[in-house]
């Protein structure tokens, strides 16, 4: 086949002119751009639009009214408040094991690195599996629980350690390459000049890995709010009870009243929106040094 | 205690057993709040989750993992998810070159907008494939009248994992594709390769790595798919019920036992997936 290139290319008469690069013929980047956009247009695009349509073709009045029903509400309140919870949760320990990971080497660190982002591998139900099994009736813990009378599954509690698990390794996974590339001068510079841990970690580092936070605090925020699959398995989706906005739409759905699932699935469509618009900004801001995935 | 340390550090050196005891004595709060939190949140509920399966033996263990209907949800589980990484794969790869290469009108639109599967509760993501793939959706009825149906077949089930797996692949391969020099590829021009030949010949031997990793960590995301799959399958077994499914609705049954075993297979999966990925960026790296 090398014969043949070379070949090829002593039999072809005109190479291409020196001062225009090499071009393609001209319908093929046409031709590419057009089948990227058609798959994109069927897997994202025309769902993405479709959950705006669903919501408001009959106008604002029954997005209005769905917002006003009391299910509605209370699953809306239990997504904020499992948010509430859950990401500076995830802040603080991201925080600390980036401050304890980044800049240092020693043994097992990639494996410790590796272990912060499992939640990531493991699937949502047998995150949700797991925690019934360490709380639930059978579980470890669930006779001294019921003894004691301390409702944790089928309960606000395990809905908040299952949002919390499954957004466990965002801020940690962001901040750590930040802190890599920041270098510890600075700070030793500060640490030399008789400044304590704290006020380094205040006037040095925070103001250093700010966007990177913000970026990890964003991610965690937007999964927490959406979690479906861990939050489903531990709070028995009762309506007006145990359910968050993600359960709301999937009952709604399920027991064909598609108007109540579409008001509520549009609110967390306009969450994605403002999430994806943020992390943009973001990354313009730092220049693309924050990662891309997740 | 300090004692048996010290004999330990004088008998082994400077071992990893050393260096282990010293930070564990000497551990700051950072440490210990991690540690803590990870114990708390990751390590207890894994040992539960493993002193169960542990506790119904491995001959119940194996019946229960390969029943007809477990065996069944592991087929739809892992061939649409393969399939589904598989198509991703190609596609993304199109998207990522589409997008570095050329410049055409909302590019940086469409650019940002491949995320937003990241960003989408799965739950809005399968109710709204559901709706537009349905018999009288906008997609699903241009395809009724070829007597293809998408919603609640396991086709519906691939399409959503197509959705939620998507932005793994391009946001893999699109950073090398931009690293990627482009005298490499004018170089092959001018010595008369035809572009089929720059392609496969110049271009895809360094992204194959990029590629590989994205279809693999699509496929283990697709794989432990719940809030989207649940939604657009009808959920019958045999048909087009997938394993996380199954987990679900054996814990709804009270069937822990089961729940359990379906879940450590699962588990397994995804913890060697972990290692084929790193093994693959591990091998990618070498012919960097």
């Amino acid at each position: 086949m090398t014969d043949n290139l070379i070949g090829a290319s002593l039999q072809t008469p005109e190479l291409p002119p020196h001062d225009k690069p090499v071009t393609q013929a001209n319908w093929i980047p046409v031709v590419l751009i057009a089948i990227a956009l058609l798959f994109l247009a069927l897997i994202l695009y025309i769902p993405a639009i479709n959950v705006f349509y669903q919501a408001f073709h009959n106008g604002f009045g029954p997005f209005l009214h769905n917002l006003a029903e009391p299910n509605f509400q209370h699953a809306a309140r239990m997504t904020v408040a499992l948010a509430a919870i859950a990401v500076p949760l995830n802040t603080i320990f991201g925080l600390c094991a980036a401050w304890a990971l980044a800049n240092k080497r020693f043994r097992g660190r990639t494996l410790l690195l590796s272990i912060i982002d499992l939640p990531f591998a493991i699937s949502p139900v047998v995150a949700g599996l797991m925690i019934m099994l360490l709380y639930g009736r059978q579980g470890w813990f669930g006779e001294w629980l019921i003894e004691n009378n301390i409702k944790i599954v089928f309960a606000f509690p395990a809905m908040m350690l299952a949002t919390a698990f499954v957004s466990l390794p965002f801020v940690a996974r962001e901040v750590i390459p930040v802190l890599e590339e920041e270098g510890v001068d600075q700070e030793e510079a500060a640490y030399t000049l008789g400044a304590t841990p704290w006020q380094t970690f205040w006037r040095i580092t925070v103001p250093n890995i700010r966007w990177g936070l913000l970026y990890g605090v964003l991610l965690t925020n937007a999964r927490a709010m959406g979690e479906f699959g861990a939050v489903s398995v531990v709070s028995g989706n009762v309506a007006g009870q145990t359910q968050s906005l993600p359960l709301f739409v999937e009952e709604a759905y399920k027991n064909y009243d598609t108007e109540a699932a579409y008001s509520a699935a549009v609110l967390l469509a306009l969450l994605a929106v403002v999430t994806l618009v943020l992390k943009e900004i973001l990354e313009r801001r730092t220049g693309g040094h924050l990662k891309k995935t997740h | 205690m300090t004692t048996a340390q010290e004999n330990l550090s004088r008998t082994t050196g400077d071992s990893p057993w050393k260096v282990f005891w010293h930070s564990l004595i000497h551990m700051p709060w950072t440490w210990r709040i991690m540690f803590g939190y990870l114990a708390f949140m990751l390590f207890l509920p894994t040992a539960a989750m493993l002193t169960r399966s542990l506790s119904i033996g491995p001959a119940e263990f194996w019946r229960i993992a390969t029943t007809p209907l477990a065996l069944s949800t592991y087929d739809v589980t892992f061939t649409t998810s393969l399939i589904a990484a598989l198509i991703d794969g190609l596609f993304g790869v199109l998207i990522a070159w589409v997008l570095v290469r050329y410049t055409f009108p909302l590019k940086k639109l469409i650019d940002a907008s491949i995320d937003l599967p990241f960003a989408l509760p799965t739950a809005v993501a399968g109710l709204t494939l559901a709706t537009v793939y349905s018999e009288n959706g906008w997609i699903g009825s241009l395809l009724a009248p070829f007597g293809i149906k998408v919603a609640f077949t396991r086709l519906g089930v691939g399409i959503a994992m197509m959705f939620i797996s998507l932005p793994f692949v391009v946001r893999t391969v699109q950073p090398v594709l931009m690293q990627m020099e482009r005298e490499t590829e004018e170089a092959a021009w001018s010595l008369g390769a035809s572009s089929w030949q720059t392609f496969w010949r110049v271009l895809l031997p360094p992204l194959f790595p990029a590629i590989l990793t994205g279809i693999a960590l699509g496929f283990s995301r697709a794989v432990g798919e719940f809030g989207s799959t649940v939604i657009i399958s009808s959920n019958t077994p045999f048909k087009d019920l997938i394993a996380p499914i199954l987990i679900f609705q054996r814990l709804e049954q009270y069937d822990y036992a089961g729940a359990t075993v379906i879940g450590m297979v699962l588990l397994i999966i995804s913890l060697l997936m972990l290692l084929v990925i790193n093994f693959i960026q591990a091998w990618g790296k070498r012919y960097d």
